[in-house]
Formats: structure tokens, C-alpha cells, sequence
């Protein structure tokens, strides 16, 4: 089936299986930040932003972008090089596989929530596994980008 | 030192964190064939026949190969030096499946959904064995693994696999049976750890294609692109020359990749076809047909004196390797080798194992690789030794632990030559606020904190073994390359490694460029595990950039028409002062490509006859609900020597990772089966990795060594950090409860259990 998308701000307009899935899509569209994790929804390095909100592009149907906005990592390169640059200064990028989705998900994050303790930072991520970082030193970059404004 | 032992990005850092396409799937070219793996359903069968007729007549399907059109070259997928201590049990496809996940048939095609299709038209029909699946069991179970009559060990491993038994050995110094009947107190347990999974975040995916020299191309994500080179050329039946392996950004490997796991598919099929072709592994599949973490059976007795002197220490362990032995000899002696040598005070050692065979899913490496089981059995028997005899366990620590300059006979008689062990319990005594919160506190009615603490050690690298080499090279713009064999994984070695070298040529880090790896051209190294690379391929680059700067300093000299005795080179310039002559490193470089017969490169390879072990201690708080039985993690304090850190954040980071992986094994990962032996948890839905809501607070602190044979004093921390939590959560779980729980995971359930039965 036809459908007409925005992918960081370009129009598409793409025949499409009905099955695609937003992930695949993006991926095909050359957004190769978007990534693969699981099978289960349980990872979170496929998120991208529909419509300004963090979803899960393994579970998200291509067509359900039908005449919406579509952000990934690669449409975000500012704001990725901000917190990336913080990321990178506590050496919490490690294999760097989770990173694109993790900084989607901090980013929607801040723009979201008003001055979160840590503890609301925690819940907020919760869906975004990292096995290499054990997730402290991200906590520090996450507190050091909040300050920053 | 202006770059070693500070806190440097890592180099690669900002293309991971702007989602640069670096990886293995974001490089594969779109005319690749999708390869897909059909799967056994069966945990030990035997092949009669595969209908492939259906499947090969979709259009667009490519190629289906079974175990009749695969070679029959039987080899070990354990990425390990030549001659491998793991048994060549292993073809690509073979008539025998062993287990619930096994490969049956490989099919290629143009897209996944016609592979897809292809898969469900294969008809398999199997004559279903009766499987082994409790390895406990496995070396008097009627059914044989691996009756193959090719089945070949390299080097004698004490193996019956006519009783499926892998291999078996052992070691004793002093007479332990002597020393047990004459201790005060002998503590005799049996401890249980499970199979874990590395679980790291990109699976396991590769591509292959053929290029202009007919060489076979492999770009995958492994640990040991130069092993995989050799496995795939004999499982092929081709020569290594032409096989050439390429490994990009990795995401994550922990030991999985240190295995041929994806490789051997589409290599098969681009050899076949000649065709490029890519795999990638889903979740499921990584989960429930690559490798895991060895379940292990450890008896452990302990004899001491009333006042806690440790008098001997045995160790018997049982490891259960699954279907196939990559790994399965190796891993189990660093259940012994590496928890022994730290109680160097006691007068006698034995080691005793076995390692078995069963239908499940294989063991492989995982950071530890053994150490980290036998770590759980020996600090926990400690431990409960210590409760015994009423003393604090520090101080049972400090009376018994090995001191530098002693020999060690339970790690192979080496002498330790440094050691911050002392500092690193005192420290984090401190950090965990032991004084004040030991052993347990009531926080409400039903909830208690408990402390414990576990100390331990790894190595550096394989003695005799390991060989890394490393090649430095002057480009004509006074920049450097830096080729390297060892795979950056994301640990940040390409950047450790490029510290390393900045300070050895005097030179800032911006002028290394660091290249890895590429069997082609970089040059050799074992590959990244056994906690090798800092240690093993720094001491080799340390010695490259040796031999540059004696060649940089020679053609300055000759350019200079000085000796080069009388000259210096500190980085930018060679020069004389008593002369009053000198020339920029820029202009050397420029000289040297313009009518000159000079190549400035230092290479150098580094084995060492000895494995300098890291130290840490680890220190747990947590929280027991003692209604539920629920376990939270509030703290834990690593303190870690690693000799001189190279690169303060990512050592430290290195520590936090290893420790939650810690925490996972401790607490929730445990891979299941069912009684057909049937993986129940091989997702991220079933199988429970900490998120950052179950890793509590975890602090990490250094206390810095100087090893004289490592780089800049240098020791390894990439494995050592992972093996203090169970043992210490072990303890504060104790603390909270007063129940021991020796069969990880420690889950609610079996609190509970022990506290009902203990009422």
C-alpha cells in the first residue's frame, strides 16, 4: 500500500508491504541510528519520535506513520552531539549499539519532564537496556545535560 | 604521561553517539542474500531426510544446503590459539542434531520474507534420540553426544566422550587431605551457578562476499577476526589465504563473539554461490543457538584453624559445556586456578574437574570465562567459614591472602609481583560504611539490610600464549597509524591502545590514527578475551613505537649529518643541542617521501610467560523483604587494582558494566529448560537483564598498583570486575536472613524456602 510520511522534516511517499514495520522502513530509508535490539519490545534501541513522542519502531506499523512526522537520531544531530559529547566525556557510549535510541529517549525526556529527580529519570528510561555501561555513568552525563539549561 | 592515566573519550565516541552507520548490518551491501538458519525442534536427533524440493523451486530462493552439500571438515568454533584445547566436534551442518536450536539447514534468498517462506517448505524428518539433560548425570547416560568416528581432540585433554565426557584435570600442591584432618573446622559445600547469556545489544550478524582477487571477504562482528580467518578456512576445506576478515564497530560481545557463531552460515553460502550474503541473528536466536555462560557444580572444602588460618582448600567442579566443547576444557580450570592462588597462606591446594556433555545449548566464553563461577563457590565457603568461626570476613581475608613477592602454587607458581588487595578491603570497607551497617540492621518490621563482601582476582592475558602484535607507522604529514589486530568491542581499546602509543612517541593523541581490524593488513593478535589486550597488546605497542623512534631518530640523525647517538627526539623534533641542530618531525616525515630509501615502521609482537593477576574486592548492601523474600540492591562499592589505569572513565566504566552483570547473575539470570529441553527464556521478555531500576548505586574506586612487566605498570580489568557480586550478595543475603543460598540465582523463592524450613 501507498503511504506518505515525514522522515526528519523530507516527505515520502512509498508502495509498501502492509506489514512493514516502522524500524525496517526507516532503515530502508537509510536511518541506519535505528536499530534492533529484540523481538519483544523490551530493548529500546529502536526509538524514534512519531509525531514529538518516543516510540518503539519494532512495534509501530509503517502505515500507522501514514501523514505524520517521523524523527530518528539522524534528524537530532545537534542535540545528539550535545548529550553524545557528555556521553562520551564519562566513556558511558561503550559499544555505542543502545546509544541511538537511549539519546532519542533522554532528549524526548527533557523536553517532557520539568526538573526530574533521579529517581523519575530511572522510571522514564527503564525500557532502554544497556549490558555494557551498568548505567551510572549515564546517570552522570543525563545529570550533567540537565544542568546545562 | 600527558594521555595515559587520564579520562580520554573514546576515539570512535562521537560517531556511536550520532548514530553513524559503523556497524556490521549498517555496511552490508543491498544485493546481499538474506541467509536464514532452520532450526532443530529436537534436543538429539538424527537427520533421515530433508525434503528440499518445495523450498528450492520459490523464486528467489538462492540456495537450501543440508548436512549432504555442507563439508565434512570437523573443527571447533572456539576462537582460541592453534592447536585449540576444545575438541573438533562441530560441522557446519551436520547428520546429528544436539540440540533444541541446532542448525538443520541453511537457506539463502533475495528477501527475508521468501527465506521465510523457503523455511516452512523444508520437511524434516528425524529419528529423535533420547536426549541427556541433566549434566549431572551425563557421564552414565546410555545416549552418546558424540559417537562421530571424525571427532578429534588437538591435545590430550583427559576425555572419554564415550561417557560424554569433554575432558577432565586437575592439580595438588601440599597434601590436602592431611591438612583437612588436622583443621579445627572444615567447611564442605556444593554450590550451584546457571547458564547466563552475554546478552549484548547487536546479536550476532556477518556478511561475506567474494571480491576481485576471489578471495572469500567475512566482515562480522567478533572478538577474534583472526581465528575466525582459520576456523573458517578448515571448515571450509579452503586455504587461510583465502579468507579474509574484516570487524567493524562491535555492539558489545562479552566473550559470545569469541566463538565462530554467525560466520559459518553465509560463508557457506557466498562459497557455494559466490554470491554476497548476510545473516543476522534475531534475539531468539541469540539467545537459544550461539553460547552462554558454563553452568557449574562446585564442591568446596575449606580447613582452618580456630583462629581462622586457612590450612587447605579444595575445589571439584563439574561443568556442563551442552551439546558441543567450545570452551568447555578451559573455562573450568579458572574455576580453580584463579580463586585458589588468592588464599596463598594455606599449605595445600587441589583442584579436581570434569567437564560433560548434555543436550542443551553450548557453554562459551563469558567474561570470567570460569572464574567468575568458581569465585561464587570459594568466597561464599569463605564466607560461611567466617560465620563459623564467628570472625569478620576481612579480617579472615587479611590473615589468609596472597602478599607480593610470594610465590603462588595454585597459579602455576608464578611470583605476584604487584598487588593493592590490602588497600582495595580497607577502602571499601570504608565506602560501604562497614563499621557502622555490619553484618544486618532492621530498616521496618519486615525488611532487613544486610552487608557481605567477596574479593578476587583474574589474569592478564594467557601465559605463553597470547600473542598481540602491533605496527607503527610515519605517514608523510607527521601523523602516525596505529594497526592493531586486537578488537575494540566497545571496551575503548583502539583508544587505550592509541594513549599508549601517543606516550610512547611523545606526541599528542589526535596524531595516532588507530586501524583494526582487517586480517589483511593489520597484524597479528590472538584476538580480545582472556583480559588480554591492555596488558598483552600494549606491552606490544609500547615495543613498536620503541623500534620507530630509534628509526625516526636515526634518519634525523642522518638528515641532521650527526650520529645518532648525539641526537634526541622528543616528540616534534630530533635534534642535537650541543650542535645546535635540529629538524621538525613534519619536515623528517616530508623528506622521507621525496627521493628516499627510507620507511619509517616499528612492529613488534609481545607474548609474556606470565599472567600478572588484577585484584578487586566488592562489597554488597542490600535489602531483604523478609515477607516476599524480594532482594533489592541498594549498594555496592568496587574497588578495583589494575595496576596503573589507562584511561580513568573507561576503566571505570569498565568496572560499573561488569559489576550489574554481576548483579544480573546474582539475582535473576538463569537460563531455562524445559523437560524436552526446550530454552522456556530466550527473549528479553522471559530472561531478566538488570535495567538501571535493579542496579542500586554502584561506586567504583581504584587503587592503583605497579606492575613491572605491564604497560605503563598496567594490568587488566576486564573480566576481574565481574566476579565479586554473587559471592558478596551471597553474604548480605545471609546477613539479612541468616540463609545461605548456594544456587544462584538468589531468587525470592528460594529465600523463602530456606527460611521456612529454617523456622
Amino acid at each position: 500500500m501507498k503511504i506518505r510520511v515525514w522522515i526528519n522534516q523530507k516527505e515520502y511517499q512509498d508502495e509498501i508491504a502492509p506489514d512493514t514495520l516502522l524500524l525496517d522502513y526507516l532503515r530502508a530509508k537509510g536511518c541506519y541510528s535505528v536499530k534492533r535490539g529484540c523481538d519483544t519490545s523490551n530493548c529500546g534501541l529502536c526509538t524514534v519520535w512519531l509525531e514529538g513522542k518516543p516510540v518503539l519502531s519494532c512495534s509501530v506499523l509503517a502505515v500507522r506513520a501514514e501523514n505524520q512526522h517521523v524523527v530518528t537520531l539522524e534528524g537530532m544531530q545537534e542535540e545528539a552531539t550535545r548529550f553524545g559529547t557528555l556521553l562520551a566525556q564519562e566513556g558511558a557510549d561503550q559499544c555505542g549499539f543502545c546509544s541511538p535510541g537511549f539519546i532519542m529517549t533522554v532528549i524526548a525526556m527533557k523536553k517532557e519532564l520539568d526538573h526530574p529527580t533521579e529517581e523519575d529519570v530511572k522510571a522514564y528510561l527503564a525500557g532502554n537496556l544497556c549490558r555494557c555501561t551498568g548505567y551510572m555513568g549515564q546517570m552522570r552525563a543525563i545529570k550533567r545535560y540537565l544542568e546545562v539549561e | 604521561m600527558k594521555a595515559v592515566n587520564q579520562a580520554i573519550p573514546k576515539i570512535d565516541s562521537m560517531a556511536l553517539v550520532t548514530g553513524k552507520p559503523v556497524y556490521t548490518e549498517d555496511l552490508a551491501p543491498a544485493n546481499c542474500l538474506v541467509v536464514k538458519v532452520l532450526r532443530s525442534p529436537h534436543a538429539f536427533a538424527r537427520i533421515l531426510d530433508i525434503d528440499t524440493r518445495a523450498a528450492i523451486k520459490l523464486p528467489g530462493i538462492a540456495c537450501v544446503l543440508t548436512h549432504k552439500e555442507a563439508p565434512k571438515h570437523r573443527f571447533t568454533v572456539a576462537g582460541q590459539s592453534y592447536p585449540e584445547l576444545s575438541p573438533y566436534d562441530h560441522l557446519i551442518l551436520d547428520e546429528y542434531v544436539r540440540y533444541v536450536g541446532d542448525a538443520v539447514a541453511i537457506v539463502a534468498g533475495e528477501t527475508e520474507s521468501i527465506v521465510n517462506r523457503a523455511l516452512r517448505l523444508l520437511k524434516v524428518s528425524y529419528e529423535v534420540l533420547e536426549p541427556v539433560l541433566d549434566f549431572t548425570k551425563a557421564m552414565d547416560h546410555p545416549s552418546v553426544i558424540h559417537p562421530e568416528e571424525d571427532y578429534e581432540n588437538m591435545v590430550e585433554i583427559g576425555s572419554d566422550r564415550f561417557h560424554n565426557l569433554v575432558s577432565s584435570e586437575g592439580f595438588e600442591h601440599g597434601d590436602v587431605d592431611r591438612e583437612l584432618a588436622e583443621s579445627d573446622l572444615v567447611i564442605d559445600r556444593e554450590y550451584h551457578t546457571r547458564a547466563n547469556a552475554q546478552a549484548m545489544m547487536e546479536t550476532f550478524r556477518t556478511y561475506t562476499y567474494y571480491d576481485h582477487n576471489s578471495r572469500l571477504n567475512v566482515v562480522s562482528s567478533t572478538q577474534v577476526p583472526f581465528h575466525v580467518r582459520r576456523i573458517l578456512a578448515r571448515a571450509l576445506g579452503i586455504s587461510a589465504s583465502e579468507v579474509r576478515v574484516i570487524k567493524p564497530r562491535i555492539g558489545g560481545g562479552f566473550g559470545a563473539k569469541q566463538s565462530v557463531v554467525s560466520e559459518i552460515f553465509p560463508a557457506l553460502v557466498t562459497f557455494i554461490t559466490k554470491k554476497p550474503a548476510k545473516i543476522l541473528f534475531d534475539r531468539y536466536e541469540t539467545f537459544s543457538s550461539s553460547n552462554s555462560r558454563h553452568e557449574m557444580q562446585i564442591r568446596v572444602r575449606i580447613g582452618a584453624s580456630k583462629e581462622g588460618a586457612i590450612r587447605a582448600i579444595e575445589v571439584n567442579t563439574l561443568s556442563n559445556t551442552g551439546a558441543y566443547g567450545e570452551h568447555g576444557p578451559t573455562t573450568v580450570g579458572l574455576s580453580g586456578h584463579k580463586p585458589l592462588p588468592i588464599y596463598n597462606q594455606a599449605n595445600a591446594f587441589r583442584f579436581q574437574s570434569k567437564v560433560v556433555y548434555s543436550n542443551t545449548m553450548p557453554g562459551g566464553a563469558f567474561r570470567g570465562y570460569g572464574a567468575t563461577q568458581g569465585f561464587f563457590a570459594v568466597e561464599t565457603a569463605i564466607n560461611e567459614l567466617a560465620a563459623q568461626l564467628g570472625m569478620d570476613p576481612i579480617a579472615l581475608r587479611e590473615k589468609n591472602m596472597v602478599r607480593v613477592g610470594e610465590r603462588m602454587p595454585a597459579y602455576y607458581g608464578e611470583v605476584l609481583s604487584s598487588s593493592a588487595l590490602d588497600r582495595c578491603l580497607v577502602r571499601g570497607k570504608e565506602l560501604i560504611g562497614w563499621k557502622e551497617a555490619f553484618p544486618s540492621r532492621l530498616v521496618s518490621p519486615t525488611k532487613v539490610r544486610g552487608l557481605g563482601m567477596a574479593m578476587a582476582m583474574q589474569g592478564s592475558g594467557i601465559s605463553f600464549v597470547d600473542t598481540a602484535s602491533a605496527e607503527v607507522r610515519l605517514h608523510d604529514n607527521g601523523y602516525y597509524t596505529l594497526q592493531i589486530g586486537a578488537t575494540d568491542m566497545g571496551t575503548g581499546c583502539d583508544t587505550i591502545l592509541a594513549q599508549m602509543a601517543a606516550d610512547s612517541l611523545g606526541c599528542d593523541l589526535h596524531q595516532i590514527i588507530v586501524h583494526g581490524v582487517d586480517t589483511d593488513n593489520s597484524p597479528y593478535d590472538t584476538g580480545s578475551y582472556a583480559s588480554s589486550t591492555t596488558y598483552v597488546t600494549g606491552n606490544a605497542v609500547i615495543k613498536a613505537c620503541a623500534q620507530l623512534v630509534e628509526q625516526i631518530k636515526e634518519a634525523g640523525a642522518e638528515l641532521l649529518e650527526l650520529s645518532k647517538q648525539a641526537v634526541e627526539f622528543d616528540g616534534d623534533r630530533v635534534f642535537s643541542l650541543q650542535e645546535g641542530k635540529e629538524i621538525s618531525l613534519n619536515e623528517l616525515a616530508q623528506r622521507l617521501v621525496f627521493g628516499s630509501n627510507r620507511v619509517l615502521s616499528g612492529t613488534a609482537a609481545h607474548s609474556s610467560p606470565i599472567s600478572p593477576p588484577p585484584f578487586m574486592t566488592g562489597f554488597a548492601e542490600v535489602e531483604v523483604d523478609l515477607e516476599t523474600g524480594k532482594v533489592d540492591l541498594i549498594q555496592y562499592v568496587g574497588v578495583v587494582d589494575c595496576g596503573t589505569v589507562i584511561n580513568k572513565n573507561l576503566a571505570r566504566l569498565q568496572a560499573e558494566g561488569g559489576i550489574v552483570q554481576g548483579i544480573g547473575m546474582a539475582l535473576f539470570e538463569d537460563i531455562q529448560y524445559n523437560e524436552r529441553g526446550r530454552m522456556i527464556n530466550n527473549s528479553f521478555m522471559q530472561y531478566k537483564l538488570p535495567s538501571r531500576l535493579d542496579a542500586g548505586t554502584v561506586m567504583v574506586e581504584f587503587e592503583e598498583s605497579y606492575e613491572p612487566s605491564g604497560p605503563f605498570g598496567a594490568k587488566s580489568v576486564g573480566e576481574i570486575v565481574v566476579n565479586t557480586p554473587c559471592p558478596a550478595i551471597a553474604q548480605a543475603v545471609y546477613h539479612a536472613t541468616g540463609v545461605w543460598v548456594r544456587d544462584l540465582p538468589i531468587t525470592p523463592e528460594k529465600i523463602l524456602r530456606e527460611l521456612r524450613e529454617t523456622r
